[in-house]
């Protein structure tokens, strides 16, 4: 944590130090770096900085400030970016609820935003904005794409579960887009439940061949830990966000065998990746997870795009983040019309790694240059 | 639909219960003995937890970890009681709340200051992992068993102290009346400390004991808390048997109804609608519960100053 800070202070003075130019790039960063789930904030941020660091540049400036997963927080914090500091780019927002309230008001004011993580359904669609780019996924792609894989591996009677809330559902109808079959239940649970021994019961009581589940932080390590102990054997799937190198840690040996979906693996064979994992280890003490992947990606098109304009010069700056002209740590990597992301989903396995911790493993891929499916509704 | 699904059902239920028990158990003593309304037990439950995973992972053993998660608990909650609460016992409730919600902030950020803002690991030792096929052909987790078992056992020994002990005589005593067990020359500032301590301990304990079970993390101990002021107050505020029925009571609403309320609905509804009226429903069932019994008996079931 210490060296992270020393990192991203370092630069923070380094570019206040210099009399700032007039065609120095101002960058303000929304994330959440406290409260529960900060741990996704923070590999962003340090993917992000890390990327920075590595080009070299002294002409880039980023301001960085919490949101402490408060929408309200979020919002004056983008007024105050887009009004006291006048930035010429936002980045930063984990959360869909947070990206709703901040993001369009956003890009209406004339500012860029790049998500580094949430994907909304109608930030994609019909609220789509052409200062508006998404360098992660949109919110159904990893659900879909395991609906995709399971379907293909032969599994008949999977059964379903996620949170009651937008995310929950939109992940159970992602799923459900792809799958192309019938489930043989639903379960929703509550928003930060802890316990689900109701839920596990009902699971045993189905006649389900495999169990799919969206239980983004804290609440998939209660899930799986509970169910290890419960004794009922089927095999599990999710999407990366239950299965990220921290939260796998936390649960322990209840995570080996699951397969999850994930549009990076740290163990993905590129040239940018491996700059990537080795830098961000070196630096930072610990594996990165796919928000610190989406952190790195997001500030490496904003660098390629400044290698060809300023941000001031609007249309000349959106065409080069259009072009997305970098080396992504994902392999392939372009935008579809509504300048959200095209690109494969890979499928992982939870091993036990060297050290006997559990880690992901690479073992394939799910589907190939998916889309979303809200690119129609999207008129820019 | 069968019965192996309504008996580990009721089985969780009763967990759920003698979980919350330990939670409200502390919550209702300071408040009967004291008149203090206590925001920050959940912290003391949070302390119990992290204090059992770090000294579970460096020594190796689940029941030292518990141990000095409980110890560390209630060792905070009486360092808590001299350094603040001692102040507020004098003072309007709203100031209570106040105080002892800004110690909520101070513990959430302290702890993530230390251990960092990652959950931490732990996990119950694997002679307790697995599980065990109960007649019926109802296989059940050997953990939540002994979670109920824990609780019972804490139960009788509560009972045990409070109605068999000195200690108990005097916390009973404080109970009814405040200032005159304190006319009557008992250490007044010392037995509330103890009170204090104890509840904090026990918040420590169901702390690292459903901590194994779920994820031990910054914020663990606000949701735990929300419930088990529903607890009390369907209890009765002060009473420790209104608390066991209450925890007991709760328990068993809540899990059954998130198990059959879908069920009940999908008879006259579409499924994926009926599941999700049914957990709507579901989540607020207690609330439900709660305003019932405030109906009929608005002191809760066993008001102690009655």
């Amino acid at each position: 944590m210490k060296m992270i800070s020393r990192f991203g202070l370092g630069l923070l003075l380094s570019s206040s130090l210099v009399t700032a130019h007039a065609d120095d790039v101002k960058i303000g960063m929304i994330t959440t770096l406290s409260g529960g789930g900060s741990h996704l904030g923070v590999d962003v941020r340090d993917g992000f900085m890390l990327a920075l660091e590595q080009s070299g540049r002294d002409d880039v400036e980023v301001l960085i400030q919490d949101d402490a997963n408060r929408p309200d927080l979020a919002r004056s914090l983008a007024n105050e970016f887009m009004q006291r500091d006048e930035v010429d780019i936002l980045t930063g927002i984990i959360w869909s609820n947070l990206a709703m309230a901040v993001v369009p008001t956003v890009t209406r004011q004339g500012t860029f935003y790049l998500s580094p993580n949430a994907g909304p359904s109608d930030l994609a669609g019909r609220m789509c904005h052409e200062n508006y780019f998404n360098v992660a996924y949109q919110n159904d792609n990893l659900h879909g794409a395991m609906g995709a894989y399971m379907r293909e591996q032969g599994y008949e009677r999977p059964i379903i579960m996620a949170p009651n809330y937008p995310a929950g559902t939109d992940a159970l109808a992602g799923f459900k887009h792809l799958y192309e079959g019938e489930v043989v239940g639903e379960l929703y649970t509550q928003m930060g439940q802890t316990d689900y021994a109701a839920e596990i019961a009902q699971i045993r009581d189905s006649d389900a061949d495999s169990l799919f589940f969206f239980l983004p932080g804290g609440m998939g390590i209660s899930f799986m830990k509970q169910w290890e102990s419960s004794g009922v054997d089927m095999p599990i799937f999710g999407a990366a966000f239950s299965f990220d190198e921290i939260l796998i840690k936390a649960v322990g040996s209840a995570a080996i065998g699951a397969r999850n979906t994930s549009l990076w693996a740290y163990d993905l064979e590129n040239e940018a990746n491996d700059r990537f994992v080795e830098g961000f280890q070196a630096a930072y003490d610990r594996m990165p997870t796919l928000y610190a992947a989406q952190g790195y990606d997001t500030a490496n098109l904003i660098l390629s795009a400044l290698e060809t304009a300023h941000p001031d010069d609007k249309d000349a700056f959106r065409e080069a983040l259009r072009a997305a002209d970098f080396d992504s740590v994902r392999g392939e990597f372009r935008f579809g019309p509504n300048q959200h992301p095209i690109q494969d989903i890979y499928v992982r396995e939870v091993v036990e790694g060297d050290d006997g911790q559990p880690t992901n493993r690479l073992i394939g891929i799910a589907i190939e240059d998916i889309q979303d499916v809200y690119y129609e509704q999207c008129e820019m | 639909m069968s019965v192996t699904l309504l008996i580990e059902q009721l089985l969780n239920g009763v967990q759920l219960g003698t979980m919350l028990f330990l939670m409200a158990s502390g919550l209702t003593l300071v408040f009967g003995v004291m008149g203090l309304i206590n925001l920050a037990h959940g912290s003391f439950y949070m302390v119990g937890a992290y204090a059992t995973a770090a000294v579970t992972a460096s020594t190796g053993s689940f029941l030292i970890g518990l141990g000095a998660g409980m110890a560390a608990a209630a060792m905070v909650g009486a360092l808590v009681e001299l350094l603040v609460i001692r102040r507020l016992y004098h003072r309007p409730h709203l100031d209570q709340v106040l105080a002892t919600f800004a110690l909520i902030l101070i513990f959430s950020e302290g702890t993530r200051w230390i251990f960092g803002s990652s959950p931490m690991r732990l996990s119950p030792p694997s002679w307790l992992t697995g599980f065990v096929t109960l007649p019926g052909d109802t296989r059940y987790p050997i953990y939540r068993l002994m979670l109920i078992g824990v609780g019972i056992v804490i139960s009788i020994a509560l009972y045990v102290l409070i109605s068999k002990t000195r200690l108990g005589m005097r916390i009973r005593a404080g109970e009814s009346d405040r200032e005159m067990i304190g006319a009557l020359g008992v250490n007044i500032s010392k037995l509330y400390t103890v009170v204090f301590a104890l509840g904090a301990g026990l918040a420590g304990l169901a702390g690292a004991l459903v901590g194994a079970l779920q994820s031990v993390q910054v914020g663990m101990g606000e949701p735990v808390l929300i419930l088990a002021f529903v607890v009390i107050v369907i209890g009765g505020i002060g009473s420790i048997k209104g608390a066991l029925l209450g925890a007991l009571l709760v328990g068993v609403v809540d899990t059954l109804g998130r198990v059959y309320l879908p069920i009940f609905f999908r008879a006259f509804m579409p499924p994926s609608e009926a599941t999700g009226v049914g957990a709507a429903l579901a989540a607020m069932l207690i609330y439900i519960l709660m305003a019932v019994i405030l109906a009929f008996k608005p002191k809760g079931l066993f008001s102690a100053n009655d």
